[in-house]
């Protein structure tokens, strides 16, 4: 088969080329990161300056408050991320097995919001924080979202691939519906929960108009807006603004790295999103 | 004593429970905010004034306001450029991924990091790759012999900028749908047109292309829906500008919203946002109506 060959040929010449292009602008933010400030503004562009610069990390850190951004989007993606597991895994529950009036027709309105952009709940949702004096806080960001409606169809539509035989045993038994919930599906939905997990993970964290539109005091900031607003600062101390863009990316790009085969599934699970 | 140990099993009142907090959140953060919007629509609201009523006026503005319609016109032009080109690029990078060769997985990697990467990291390094004097882009196209425009700050070439970053960003996601939809053709087809002596074209034209097609029309429906919501893209690299050269459906509804705190008009820019992505997702939902389940 020498088409064959030659196709598998080609396929690793583009991809590989098209790798380049896809990982060379992180490789050159790293590169500019470790120069010094007068290295940067040469022409033609170097890859290296006279030698690397790893305290423009530490400069960084005493410029702007990297450390408290960092805590802040760590506290904020925690508490939405496990919030979201509690309560779509339970409405999924639910929806997939228990019986009550107008179920369907209820599940028919989370649906049918999963094709709402979000930027028409935003203008309510910022008018109801600014009433309640939430402006400037972080649970302007946490409460919204607490519940997801992507979040509850997805755990749902697994659940339903659970087969009863095993809640008909426990249920002779006397286990109540959570109890079933508690003890059978959730040990069994583990993979699907960590696919759900790692999107609003990454969701939360890299979110930018959320914490731009509800956050003034700098103390306060998540990365996504710190950076933003320390580009505004020093736009031109570039290797510091590259030593805080790549700490920035390390910790999803680490977590990524670690758990692709469920991003992988994740994507392709997300596809049946408009089904 | 009884009756309350029945009670105890119900389904009845364990949903009610189990539900109560999503329900909560759902009707306070989504449901409510959604009829809110359509309300404050018709009315003037210009924090920190109080709302009135306003009857039609914030939609009749929109016909008069120039900028709504070149914002609308710039929202068109990044979508009918972003999808096509993001769509052809990434089903060509599936199907190479789909040849069966060694390395999938750190191909797969590199493709997916700017994926899971924020905006804003990605708009600081890309800001620097467009700088005109020193960034690496008019460098490598002077290899070329061209000289490079100024990028970000030309009113003619920020929109372009900012497509490349955009379709840079997203290419990996669609690039990993794409690969799912060819993976579910059963190698089966494709073996028995190989005896049948059909070419890689013809193989390609002829199972490829019709089997894949309810995932190339997802794609392109999904696409086109993000492609009208675009926003942090735009805000970071070129605030709108220059001359509002590429500002967008969102980056208005967000000036409007939070930078002029008129309330009204923004919900009516909202809810023409909302009926564009309205009429995609029927049109979506149509097709599968009457094409079946996929995947």
């Amino acid at each position: 088969m020498g088409i064959n060959r030659r196709m598998k040929w080609l396929a690793h010449g583009v991809l590989a080329a098209g790798s380049v292009i896809m990982l060379f602008p992180f490789i050159w933010m790293i590169a500019t990161s470790l120069k010094d400030l007068s290295e940067v503004f040469t022409y033609p562009p170097r890859f290296f300056g006279e030698r690397l610069k790893f305290e423009n990390y530490l400069v960084m850190t005493e410029r702007f408050p990297f450390f408290r951004f960092f805590l802040n989007s760590v506290k904020v993606t925690l508490i939405v991320t496990a919030a979201q597991l509690v309560t779509s895994s339970m409405a999924g529950y639910v929806f997939a097995r228990l019986r009550f009036p107008l179920r369907d027709g209820l599940f028919g309105v989370y649906l049918a919001t999963l094709m709402i952009p979000p930027q028409v709940t935003m203008i309510p949702n910022f008018l109801l924080m600014r009433f309640y004096g939430l402006v400037d806080s972080h649970a302007a960001l946490i409460l919204p979202a607490l519940v997801s409606a992507f979040g509850t169809f997805l755990l749902r539509q697994f659940f339903l691939t659970i087969p009863s035989a095993l809640e008909e045993a426990a249920k002779i038994d006397g286990c109540t519906p959570f109890g079933i919930y508690w003890r059978i599906f959730v040990p069994l939905s583990k993979p699907a929960m960590a696919t759900l997990g790692i999107f609003v993970l990454i969701g939360t964290w890299n979110d930018f108009i959320n914490p731009l539109i509800y956050l003034h005091t700098e103390s306060k900031m998540t990365l996504t807006l710190g950076l933003a607003n320390m580009q505004g600062l020093y736009s031109t101390d570039w290797p510091a603004l590259m030593a805080a863009t790549t700490l920035s990316i390390l910790p999803m790009t680490i977590i990524f790295l670690f758990a692709q085969d469920l991003f992988v599934k994740g994507v392709t699970l997300s596809g049946l999103k408009g089904e | 004593m009884n009756r309350l140990n029945a009670l105890f099993y119900k389904d009845g009142i364990w949903a009610f429970l189990m539900l109560l907090p999503n329900l909560l959140g759902f009707l306070v953060f989504i449901v409510f905010p959604v009829g809110a919007t359509f309300a404050l629509s018709f009315a003037r609201w210009e924090l920190p004034a109080d709302p009135e009523f306003a009857g039609l006026a914030n939609y009749r503005r929109l016909f008069e306001d120039g900028v709504f319609a070149k914002v609308f016109w710039n929202t068109i032009y990044f979508s009918a450029v972003s999808v096509p080109v993001g769509i052809a690029l990434s089903l060509f990078l599936a199907l190479m991924l789909d040849q069966k060769i060694r390395f999938v997985r750190f191909y797969r990697a590199a493709f997916f990091i700017p994926v899971i990467s924020s905006m804003v990291a990605i708009a600081v390094i890309w800001q620097w790759i467009y700088n005109p004097e020193f960034g690496l882009l008019n460098y490598v196209l002077s290899w070329f012999g061209i000289r490079g425009p100024t990028w970000l700050t030309s009113t003619k070439w920020a929109m372009v900028a900012v497509i490349i970053t955009a379709v840079w960003k997203n290419l990996g996601f669609n690039m990993l749908i794409f690969l799912a939809g060819l993976q579910s053709i059963p190698d089966t087809y494709y073996e028995a047109a190989a005896i049948d002596g059909a070419r890689w074209w013809a193989r390609f034209r002829h199972i490829t292309v019709p089997l894949l097609a309810p995932t190339t029309f997802f794609v392109t429906v999904m696409a086109i829906i993000n492609s009208f919501q675009v926003f942090d893209v735009v805000y970071l690299m070129t605030q709108g500008g220059p001359a509002r050269s590429t500002s967008v459906l969102v980056y208005y509804i967000y000036q409007n919203a939070f930078q002029f705190f008129d309330m009204g008009y923004a919900s009516a820019v909202a809810y023409v946002l909302f009926f564009v992505v309205l009429f995609l997702t029927l049109l979506q939902f149509m097709r599968q109506k009457r094409v079946g389940v996929f995947y």
